[in-house]
């Protein structure tokens, strides 16, 4: 059965490189609400992967059956190539994961704590376990804080351990659900920090997060998510790039700027404070930049601006972010 | 890093199962349920020193003291007795509750503190968690029996003359052979408690919260309890899981009767096979969602 590569059902036709693949995953939860919706996602190796979407848009649950916590109702999953959630025992030591925030064990110190996700693994060698413990404890800066109860640790500290469990073992691929979720600033660019160099050895990561910039920032692909649906996927620069540059003046005659600008066919325009913005025109700009000063336009900038994610968001799903719910 | 950290998949590691075992002993929630169960014989043996001491020092290896739990008599004349008296006082409730809350948390309390599924990922192994929590429990089940034989040993030693034991067959043993028989009898009572364990865990697969688990495994317990007293259920009786819990008294017995004995053994396989394969089935298909 494995290894076989069936053209069948996979849309991706990656197929080695990808890490994740789905086909048609379908989740519908007991209580009716169909969580996720005919998911095709192809997850490339070597990416950081941005899985992008407002909160109850199907992210978690996703993970969920990635992971082999919940069974797919329909459709089906690869991870690493093979099955899940059937090859669950051999994909997921190859695997780390942080799901939906840290879940530790109070009682335990942290060490304590990495000690026993260790030895759930099967496939952990007992007699290396001291030392994949401190080598994870170290990696996330957590070393002097090993001793401490978990209880007592900030929620930034439960996190980073949360993450050092996740790297307890050499992974293929690091699945994060909202790694960043509640952390102030500080703790924000630490496990930016931690992701970004990952990624640089050579880890795949997938990373949820209901945050434009964050996947912006450190993600190469993206993929976005609306209400269980993949709305698109590609790389960062493709997403941003479908969406059109626009054009923007800068003036503090807004008014006439507009008037000028619409009889030169500019549609869509928008004013916000000193700042007139519209569609960019079939026309050359530089007969549009001399029109505005030959109708005593005070031009203090002009020129146009590259689209954002968030503009590539807005343009897919025709509102605003943090919208549905 | 090398290979020697990573082990064929398949190969059978106790680690889990070791890691189970500490961190269920490292709870200060297991440590004071065995810590109640130390200060049972404390309390019966201080009772029935201050009985005999009022009574006139009477009662020396007589057996009668009309009422209270088995063996109670015997108490003032034997101290070992106070071992047979200490199990038959705690195994109707502090026994099985103590059980029901360790078998009952066993999995409800890892999804309601959300390390369940991190257990999972790591990956455990759903087989494989579950078969950990249940050793565990049993483990813990004959801790706990232990705990009471030991703390009744010591302070019936402590109170009470020691010696040889004059057995309900009337025959008398060597203290050597009644200590034995001691051993052999909290054994049972420790197996008696294996249908509970595999009930409570099946009850833990059910819920997301290990407070309910626990709650509702003890429930249970105290429920079949009350049911065994009515007569009219004598027909069902049979099939409860703590009706021939203190057939153990037969150990006392010169020759030792078996029929009691090998029914309950026979009676808590029943319930491990049935309440275990109803854990492992519902817990192998389940969506782990906390
Ligand atoms: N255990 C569950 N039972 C029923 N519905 C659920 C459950 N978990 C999530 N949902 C629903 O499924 C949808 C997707 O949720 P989720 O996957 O958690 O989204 P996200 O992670 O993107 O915020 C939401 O409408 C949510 O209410
Ligand atoms: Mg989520």
């Amino acid at each position: 059965m494995e290894g076989r590569s069936k053209p069948g059902p996979w849309p991706g036709a990656v197929g080695e490189g990808a890490v994740i693949e789905t086909a048609a995953l379908t989740k519908r939860y007991r209580g009716g609400q169909l969580a996720v919706d005919r998911l095709d996602l192809v997850v490339p190796r070597g990416s950081v992967f941005g899985f992008l979407g407002p909160n109850g848009s199907g992210k978690t649950t996703t993970i969920r059956m990635l992971m082999g916590l919940i069974e797919p109702t329909s459709g089906a999953a690869r991870v690493l190539g093979q099955e899940m959630p059937r090859a669950g025992r051999r994909v997921l030591p190859r695997v780390g994961a942080l799901i939906e925030g840290p879940a530790l064990y109070g009682f335990l110190s942290g060490r304590d704590n990495l000690l026993r996700f260790d030895a759930a693994d099967p496939t952990a060698a007992p007699r290396t376990r001291a030392a994949r413990v401190g080598a994870a404890l170290e990696r996330v800066g957590l070393t002097s804080a090993a001793g401490k109860k978990a209880r007592a640790y900030s929620l930034g500290m439960k996190q980073r351990l949360g993450l050092a469990a996740a790297l307890l073992r050499p992974r293929e691929l690091l699945v994060l659900d909202e790694p960043t979720n509640g952390l102030d600033p500080q703790g924000m660019r630490e496990i930016r920090a931690l992701v970004r160099g990952l990624a640089a050895e050579g880890t795949t990561v997938f990373l949820s997060s209901h945050l434009l910039d964050e996947i912006e920032q450190v993600c190469t692909h993206a993929a976005v998510m609306a209400q269980g649906r993949l709305l698109t996927q590609g790389t960062v620069r493709e997403l941003a790039a479908s969406a059109r540059a626009r054009l923007a003046v800068t003036t503090p005659d807004t008014a006439d700027a507009v008037r000028v600008l619409k009889e030169h066919g500019v549609h869509d325009l928008t004013v916000t404070d000193d700042r007139v913005t519209g569609e960019l025109p079939p026309v050359d700009l530089a007969d549009l930049n001399a029109a505005l000063v030959r109708a005593d336009v005070r031009v203090r900038s002009f020129g146009t601006e590259r689209a954002s994610l968030e503009d590539a968001f807005v343009a897919l799903t025709g509102e605003g972010f943090d919208v549905a719910g | 890093m090398s290979r020697a950290e990573t082990l064929p998949i398949g190969m059978p590691s106790l680690s889990l199962f070791r890691s189970e075992v500490t961190t269920t002993f490292r709870r200060w929630r297991t440590l004071a349920l065995l810590g109640v169960l130390a200060a049972v014989p404390v309390l019966v043996g201080i009772a029935v020193r201050i009985e005999t001491s009022r009574g006139g020092g009477g009662g020396r290896g007589d057996g009668g003291g009309g009422g209270g739990p088995a063996f109670i008599g015997q108490v003032a004349g034997n101290g070992l007795f106070l071992v047979f008296a200490s199990l038959a006082a705690t195994l109707p409730f502090f026994l099985p509750m103590a059980i029901g809350v360790i078998a009952g948390d066993s999995v409800a309390g890892e999804a309601s503190a959300g390390t369940l599924r991190y257990l999972l990922v790591a990956p455990a192994g759903r087989t494989r968690l579950l078969l950990a929590k249940f050793t565990t429990t049993v483990l813990f089940a004959f801790a706990a029996t232990l705990v009471v034989a030991a703390s009744a040993l010591a302070v019936g030693a402590l109170l009470f003359p020691v010696g040889e034991v004059t057995l309900i067959s009337g025959t008398t043993v060597s203290f050597g052979e009644g200590l034995l028989r001691a051993l052999a009898i909290a054994g049972v009572v420790a197996l008696s408690l294996t249908g509970l364990a595999a009930l409570g865990l099946f009850v833990s697969t059910l819920t997301n919260s290990g407070i309910a688990a626990m709650a509702t495994t003890v429930g249970l317990l105290i429920t079949v309890q009350i049911l065994d007293q009515f007569p009219q259920l004598s027909a069902v009786q049979p099939y409860l899981f703590p009706h021939y819990w203190l057939g153990f008294a037969d150990l006392l017995r010169d020759p030792v009767y078996w029929d009691q004995i090998a029914r309950n053994l026979g009676l808590q396989a029943l319930y491990v096979a049935v309440f275990g394969s109803a854990a492992w089935a519902r817990f192998t298909s389940r969506d782990v969602t906390v």
